[in-house]
């Protein structure tokens, strides 16, 4: 019989009373103290006016990657912030946390246990946030399409607003993607995190189908 | 390296030697530990490089295999046993081997998460390390159905094809020769 043993790791999580260097016992919930539980919140997209065009302009030329290179796909990253292709010039930065990010990158397949992590990033960035999905991996599985770990679609997930394909995209595709999430932007279509707070419910569902060890809130920020 | 082999000979009975592509022996199951810790205190075959398995469902067996080096003669030998294959969800049961070498105390997690074979005192061998949570059959085990698990929870894009190989490579590649063979 399978007799796996999840009981240590849980422990940490679990409301318990601590005692501190002082002798004094105190109350401690890990779940409630470190996260908000409260459910992303939709911002109704304000009309084009000058106003929020420039805002847009201001998000679309500072686009703050989100470092965390997921799959395969990660690796082209790494050219483009060499001398050779320096996307530094369009904008586009890398920054280490995702509460400094508005972009993620997602590079290429995502395993069960990556998406726990993709989805816990995603929730932590402050808005407004877009997601570039490249390679063939995020659209419809790519080579591990038939894997027992590997999702087949990123969009049942968490919202993407712009996909690279190829297996894998090369460097000027990715900055290419860039230019497109740009575009978007400034005409106001990238509405991704609007998709995930409104169909709240849908992505929740599907992540925990997959998710078996959900050990973090419905929401965290 | 045939010296090793007679060496070994002597002392345990193999039922198997084979120099084809490297060198392989096959011992009982009781013997592997024993085995191998004799080569590791006494041949010098110091370094573990890895512990695997192999499923042979029609046989209703396990085989495992220790993969050691010999860092002085620069030899690998890899010994390989065979174990009983329980029927999920019994799981097979083997003797653990991290008392010789820290290192296999990963391997032997490894596989009993994906195969489903338990070795009793090794440290940790319950934990997660990969999958986290897995309720299904070891999925490297052969009566996983991978694609059928895979279209049930992945849900998969529609539109996509997928070619037969046999009769892609017909049709695309050598139509002419296809043809001359009809």
């Amino acid at each position: 019989m399978a007799k796996m043993n999840y009981g240590k790791r849980k422990a940490d999580l679990e409301r318990r009373s601590v005692t501190g260097p002082d002798g004094e016992v105190f109350e401690v919930d890990p779940m409630k103290n470190y996260f908000c539980e409260a459910p992303p919140k939709v911002y109704k997209p304000s009309p084009l006016t000058p106003l929020e065009k420039f805002y847009n302009w201001c998000r679309a030329e500072s686009i703050y990657i989100l470092g965390f290179g997921t799959g395969c796909g990660a690796i082209e990253m790494r050219p483009l912030m060499s001398p050779m292709y320096d996307a530094y010039r369009y904008g586009v930065h890398w920054r280490p946390t995702p509460r400094q990010s508005t972009v993620f990158v997602i590079g290429g397949y995502a395993s069960v246990k990556t998406i726990k992590r993709i989805i816990r990033s995603y929730e932590q960035m402050p808005g407004p946030k877009y997601v570039l999905a490249v390679c063939s991996c995020t659209i419809n599985g790519g080579m591990y399409w038939d894997s027992y770990n590997t999702i087949n679609r990123l969009d049942h997930y968490i919202p993407v607003d712009v996909y690279v394909t190829g297996c894998m995209p090369r460097p000027e595709a990715l900055l290419d993607s860039v230019e497109t999430l740009k575009k978007r932007i400034k005409e106001g279509r990238a509405e991704g995190q609007n998709k995930y707070a409104e169909n709240f419910e849908w992505y929740k569902a599907n992540q925990k189908q997959i998710i078996k060890d959900w050990d973090m809130p419905d929401y965290n920020w | 390296m045939e010296k090793v082999i007679e060496n070994v000979q002597k002392k345990f009975s193999l039922s198997e030697v084979t120099s084809a592509h490297g060198y392989f022996i096959t011992c009982e199951k009781k013997d592997a530990v024993s085995l191998v810790t004799y080569l590791k205190n006494v041949e010098g075959f110091k370094h573990l490089v890895l512990i695997t398995a192999v499923d042979w469902i029609k046989d209703n067996k396990f085989q495992l295999t220790y993969l050691l080096n010999n860092p002085q003669m620069k030899k690998e030998l890899g010994v390989r046993t065979y174990i009983e294959r329980s029927v999920w969800p019994e799981e097979s049961v083997m003797d653990s081997a991290h008392h010789l070498w820290p290192a296999a105390k990963t391997y032997q997690r490894e596989l009993h998460e994906m195969f489903g074979i338990d070795f009793p005192d090794s440290p940790e061998v319950n934990e997660p390390l990969i999958l986290e949570y897995w309720d299904d059959i070891p999925p490297y085990r052969k009566d996983f159905d991978t694609k059928q698990y895979s279209e049930d929870t992945y849900f998969p894009r529609e539109g996509r094809e997928t070619d037969d190989p046999a009769t892609y490579m017909k049709e695309m590649l050598y139509p002419f020769e296809g043809e001359k063979n009809v």
